[in-house]
């Protein structure tokens, strides 16, 4: 009778460390985000849209910091996207079981969880110190070369759930294999694949160690790619860390935006992938 | 006849309207056509699976080239070395090591146990309509950026520490003679301790959400057969589940310590910058990836940029070797569920 009052014991032990665990876990990433937006929300007006960043100690808004963001992920979509479906078509297609797939993926599974910062000092030896100068189209690389292992993984991933009776059902009426890759695979893992661009998306969308010495900052306007290029994650960081009240509360701000639109890009790609698998 | 009906078949099978154009061209020439296209578009792929290994070869090459200033200047002695000088130019990475090493660890001693326990509560213990929105919660707060996670650390966390908890540290072991000087100096609120908590934040999520995928792996029948014979949820979870799963949650805890030596922005928020090793956790210290945060744009002179980026460097085969053990770890455990 001991024995069993003593496992019951531990057992009751475990389940409340279980619960405390998770109320411990959950209850520090809801006050993270609750903070977020108390902090956020009050900055949150039109100005934060239409005026560019201002000088210490007075107001201002975030325009150039998003419109440099925007240009640079569009860009860094654009390089990264179509090397990554190919590679990832390669892995999953052609090269399904030779070596060089399994060493690709390898590689590309260190890749995508490599420190982002290292990719930064990377795109800054062989873009920034050759040039001379920061630029845009630096920073937009660097984020590329984030893009692609996420791209790669998720194409694989997708194009490998399409059933193989399809590809062979292809090759029986004399398909070539290009065709039926891009006439039949594609279009049977279409939104999964659009779920890995999202899910890209929505990681550079915050990154910030890899910009801070490829893009550099910008105070002012700017669309010129070969210049410095303001970002909103490093505005965030620059007046976060400086000592004027009206910098932290934009700081805040440009915080709460990167977060909404980070959360609306994550979950718009589970929809997708949600709907995808149950088609 | 035949061979019109050889055409439709085409049609119908390639639904592209260049290739359909056959009525000038030849069935050899089609064919001709459709193998240069099969064949560079296999060469386009593969040259794209191979601009993946040319990245990864790329940055270890440039970051090999870009700290040789630096390993000229000191070499094996950069490792062993704690003096970070600009005015003198005299560098060396002990500190950060020290400091990346010490952060990640004190956050893996945090979120591991608290990351296997939610996913013991989830997997095991959830009721079936909370188990859903909780694990979507924390895959969705596993994507938020590390800034957010820093900025809240310098605004709320650190104020919050140096009112409370580090008074109380003090306070509590300030008598006791080892622990007095792990808690020893003033509360600063940023420091070793408070960069640590907020990665253990930040990587909970990752080992959360792949120690529930690890559990889900598990066949039921196993976990059926011992709550069968009368075992207790504990019993269940220690002598079915982790023994079953282990190198997979060994596998993805390294996955979230190769996250944890990595991140930049969450520690450089709140770490203190200062280029020291102090046996105090509440004193102020570095990381590698914060100090090339903190100073790379601000670097001078050859030598003090090449010795920021041989910490890369040190940072970057530190990961590596971690992230490889992790997915050789990972790989293994999918092969067995797999078998």
């Amino acid at each position: 009778m001991s024995l069993y009052a003593r496992r019951r014991r531990r057992n009751i032990l475990a389940k409340g460390l279980a619960f405390a665990g998770t109320a411990f876990g959950l209850g520090w990433l809801a006050l993270i985000l609750g903070v977020l937006f108390y902090e956020g929300v009050s900055g949150l007006s039109l100005a934060v849209f239409t005026e560019m960043t201002p000088p210490p100690g007075s107001a201002g808004g975030l325009l150039n910091a998003i419109v440099g963001s925007l240009i640079m992920t569009v860009l860094a979509v654009l390089i990264g996207t179509p090397i990554g479906i190919l590679a990832g078509t390669y892995l999953a297609e052609y090269g399904r079981h030779d070596r060089l797939s399994t060493i690709v993926r390898f590689i590309n599974d260190i890749l995508l969880s490599a420190p982002s910062i290292v990719i930064g000092l990377f795109i800054y030896e062989v873009m920034v110190a050759p040039m001379g100068h920061f630029s845009g189209w630096a920073g937009a690389v660097a984020l590329a070369v984030i893009v692609i292992p996420v791209v790669v993984r998720t194409t694989e991933d997708m194009l490998n759930l399409v059933p193989n009776a399809l590809r062979e059902a292809a090759a029986s009426i004399g398909m070539p294999r290009s065709i039926a890759i891009r006439n039949i695979s594609y279009r049977a893992a279409r939104a999964g694949m659009i779920t890995g661009v999202l899910l890209a998306v929505a990681r550079i969308s915050g990154e910030t160690a890899p910009l801070l010495f490829t893009a550099l900052n910008n105070q002012f306007w700017s669309a010129n790619l070969h210049a410095p290029m303001p970002s909103l994650p490093v505005v965030i960081f620059q007046f976060a860390l400086s000592p004027y009240k009206d910098w932290q509360n934009l700081a805040w701000t440009g915080a709460l935006i990167i977060t909404m639109s980070v959360l609306v890009l994550s979950i718009t790609a589970r929809a997708l992938a949600a709907k995808s698998r149950s088609s | 006849m035949a061979r019109q009906e050889n055409k439709s078949v085409a049609d119908v099978a390639l639904q592209t309207g260049n290739l359909a154009r056959t009525e000038s061209t030849t069935r050899s020439k089609m064919l001709a056509r459709m193998r240069l296209g099969d064949k560079s578009f296999h060469h386009i792929t593969r040259a794209a699976a191979i601009i993946v290994l040319v990245i990864f070869g790329g940055v270890m090459f440039s970051l090999v080239f870009g700290s040789i200033p630096a390993i000229k200047t000191f070499g094996f002695d950069f490792l062993t070395t704690q003096s970070w000088n600009p005015v003198t130019e005299k560098f060396g990475a002990l500190a950060p090591i020290y400091g990346t090493i010490v952060t990640s660890f004190i956050a893996m001693l945090i979120a591991v146990p608290v990351g296997l326990l939610i996913a013991m509560f989830i997997t095991e213990l959830c009721p079936m309509f909370l188990r859903r929105p909780i694990g979507i919660a924390i895959e969705l707060l596993a994507g938020i950026p590390s800034i957010i996670y820093g900025i809240w650390g310098l605004f709320v966390l650190a104020p919050f520490l140096q009112a409370t908890l580090q008074p109380f540290l003090i306070g509590a072991f300030g008598n006791i003679p080892i622990l007095s000087s792990i808690f020893e100096g003033p509360p600063y609120g940023i420091g070793v301790l408070t960069a640590s908590l907020i990665l253990a934040i930040m990587v909970l999520p990752f080992i959360t959400s792949i120690s529930c995928d690890v559990f889900e792996a598990v066949p039921p029948v196993l976990k059926e057969a011992a709550y069968g014979v009368g075992c207790t949820t504990w019993e269940v979870v220690r002598y079915v589940v982790l023994p079953y799963t282990r190198v997979g949650v060994i596998g993805g805890v390294m996955l979230g310590l190769g996250r944890a030596l990595g991140e930049t922005m969450a520690v450089t928020f709140v770490i203190g910058n200062a280029h020291k090793i102090s046996a105090s956790l509440i004193a102020p210290g570095t990381t590698i990836s914060a100090t090339i945060a903190n100073e790379f744009t601000e670097a001078v002179g050859k030598v003090y940029t090449s010795s920021l980026i041989a910490l890369g460097l040190i940072l970057f085969v530190i990961t590596f070797i971690v992230l490889a053990c992790a997915r050789l770890m990972l790989a293994r455990m999918d092969r067995r569920s797999g078998a």
